[in-house]
């Protein structure tokens, strides 16, 4: 025997509780933005804008409330998505201020400023956040609702087919003297609930069944059965709603939890056959989505003709900004215009006045924010906890690969929201509403087991912890 | 608003913003949880290091005899194991039972083809004492030489064999 072994101690550590270090993450994440505000308002007039305190303490208010929330029902969370939210939200309102400023996208016709209400969307999606910590005890009480839930999220995947169109897509509930309201954005979690829940249930048959063929494990005839149904839902919101974003995140989420749930390629394989096979199809017939497309393969064409297109602006915006930037409120991200400019396209200006260099942070922290997710679904002891928090954060990973994936020019332009960042009140209450979950999920994953009783007699009829 | 303002700006909210990012992912490293293992260099080393008294081994029981009452002078504080695959391995006793096998959830995770998945564990009775216990295992758990049938009081640097390991209690 070799004297060169390795001496290892094995001590197991319990996750501990991280709030203060929440709370230290939660300040700087409130600093970031303040600064930013500043440095918006110096740029733009020369002076500090004189909402400076009023935007701070409402984040700082917001985030503080949040903080407490947390503390109190769920305190073995993790500490990462709380901070990152708040800042990527504060982020997101001083780009929204920022772009305010701009006459050119600020007109009466495009809905005046939109930083005010995008705060108050703010302050009720951290209400809806801190409701959900306090209502919903344990994830598992949503296992019940599995086939509701589906109910649900079909109701709201085809109701806005009755509204009309708005910028092209079906994609809005329209209230007369309310607004709008964007139920995909909720449909993703809901979705997520009922995928987790039946995935539980059916993933062994899904997973033993199956005959193989070319190397592959192929599924039975009759298990293809719910597969097929989602793609052909996808594909029905694809033709109905003329939206190749939404159909991307629906029938991705519901191939990687498929995955995760079967362990078996073949899925993924077959999924992805079955989703380019039909957005092919309907990229040769719908004429909405024909025309993003063609903006796709080439964004600088008919220029001479009837000017840029949006697609065509935010390319030369990234370009504009280089790898520092030109600074926030120094870029020409208005000359995007049109009503995108503060929602689809709020990445532009992100990439225009931070840079190559900005932009990679922000991506960052969505990576960390989804990394956190993955990390919660590993540490999860129930299977229900696991599938719920891999759907939710691959949601969110998708939803942030094809709205980023849309404005650099890596697959076609769809209207879709940044989490967080975009204006939108839909989409901002429903990623605090998906955070919430998230930490929900990690507190339970994290909490530590009680200690086991240390009677000697307890021990024939001894607990299984799993 | 001068140039040079506004450029300290600009390249200051980058750094702050990436700073964010490395705290955040500095938060990562040290949130990771489950079991800790430090290596602790080869065994030589080890060995030069157990021939020298250092203070530290002095200080670390005691620390533990301030934290822990029942814990009596003279208790093991480190379970090694002395031959198999694992030699080398030590395994701090802070009053947690201690579980061996080959399944992965295992406190020492055997690597033995005659151990069972869930072989026998360790753990304190109330005064302290720590006691081995077989789990019903196949190949049996033996203490010195008798194979264990009721949980029996280990003595310090008595060898626990199992399968081709073989574990002891040190101070």
């Amino acid at each position: 025997m070799s004297t060169v072994t390795n001496t290892t101690t094995i001590s197991s550590i319990g996750a501990p509780n991280r709030r203060n270090t929440e709370l230290v993450l939660l300040l700087f994440a409130v600093l970031v933005p303040v600064l930013a505000y500043a440095n918006v308002g110096l740029a733009k007039d020369g002076s500090v804008p004189g909402g400076l305190l009023g935007y701070g303490l409402g984040l700082g208010l917001l985030a503080g409330v949040a903080h407490l929330m947390v503390r109190r029902f769920a305190p073995y969370a993790d500490p990462l998505m709380l901070p990152i939210a708040t800042l990527l939200n504060g982020l997101g309102l001083v780009f929204i201020y920022r772009l305010d400023l701009e006459p050119a996208v600020t007109t009466r016709g495009l809905g005046g400023p939109k930083a005010p209400g995008q705060l108050l969307w703010s302050a009720l999606a951290v209400a809806v956040f801190i409701g959900i910590l306090v209502l919903l005890k344990d994830h598992r009480i949503l296992q019940r609702y599995t086939y509701i839930s589906g109910a649900v999220a079909l109701v709201l995947l085809i109701a806005p087919v009755f509204f009309p169109a708005i910028n092209g897509s079906k994609l809005w509930i329209v209230i007369p003297g309310l607004g709008s309201i964007q139920p995909g954005e909720f449909a993703k979690i809901i979705l997520a609930v009922f995928f987790a829940g039946y995935l539980m249930v059916k993933r062994d048959a899904l997973a033993l069944a199956s005959r193989r063929f070319l190397g592959l494990y192929w599924p039975r005839g009759r298990d293809l059965g719910p597969i097929l149904a989602i793609w052909a839902l996808s594909m029905m919101i694809l033709v109905l709603e003329d939206d190749l974003g939404s159909t991307l995140l629906y029938f991705g989420l519901f191939v990687v939890m498929l995955y995760v749930a079967t362990e078996r390629t073949s899925w993924v394989v077959f999924g992805l056959l079955l989703a380019s096979g039909g957005a092919t199809a309907v990229g040769m017939t719908s004429g909405h989505v024909k025309v993003r497309i063609q903006n796709w393969l080439d964004p600088f064409a008919g220029i001479a003709q009837h000017g840029a297109t949006e697609a065509a602006q935010v390319l030369w915006s990234f370009g504009s900004g280089g790898v520092l930037g030109s600074g926030l409120g120094q870029g020409f991200s208005r000359l995007i215009g049109g009503i995108g400019v503060k929602s689809d396209y709020i990445l532009a200006t992100v990439g225009e006045e931070l840079g190559l260099a900005g932009l990679m942070a922000v991506l960052l922290l969505y990576g960390l924010l989804i990394e956190r997710g993955v990390r919660t679904a590993l540490a999860a002891r129930d299977p229900f906890g696991k599938l719920l928090a891999i759907g939710l954060s691959s949601a969110m990973a998708l939803q942030v690969f094809v709205v980023a994936g849309g404005v650099t020019g890596l697959i076609p332009l769809t209207g879709m929201t940044m989490p967080f960042l975009a204006q939108g009140g839909s989409s901002v209450v429903a990623n605090w509403a998906l955070v919430a979950i998230l930490l929900r999920i990690s507190d339970t994953a994290r909490r530590p087991a009680p200690a086991p009783a240390s009677s000697p007699d307890a021990e024939p009829t001894q607990v299984v912890r799993l | 608003m001068s140039e040079l303002t506004l450029t300290v700006m600009r390249l200051g909210f980058l750094a702050v913003l990436w700073l964010f990012v490395i705290v955040a992912v500095q938060v990562i490293r040290s949130d990771l949880f489950g079991t800790k293992v430090t290596q602790r260099g080869t065994r030589r080393a080890a060995a030069a290091a157990e021939q020298r008294p250092p203070q530290q081994r002095q200080q670390q029981p005691q620390a533990q005899q301030g934290r822990n009452n029942r814990q009596r002078r003279g208790a093991p504080t480190k379970l090694v194991v002395s031959e198999g695959s694992l030699t080398g391995t030590t395994v701090a006793l802070q009053g947690q039972t201690i579980t061996l096998g080959r399944a992965h959830d295992s406190t020492i995770v055997l690597d033995d083809d005659y151990a069972s998945s869930r072989h026998a564990r360790i753990y304190p009775d109330r005064d302290g004492q720590w006691i081995v216990e077989d789990l019903g295992s196949t190949n049996g758990t033996y203490l010195d030489r008798t194979r264990l049938t009721t949980p029996t009081p280990v003595p310090l640097g008595a060898p626990i064999r199992i399968g081709k390991t073989v574990i002891e209690l040190r101070k």
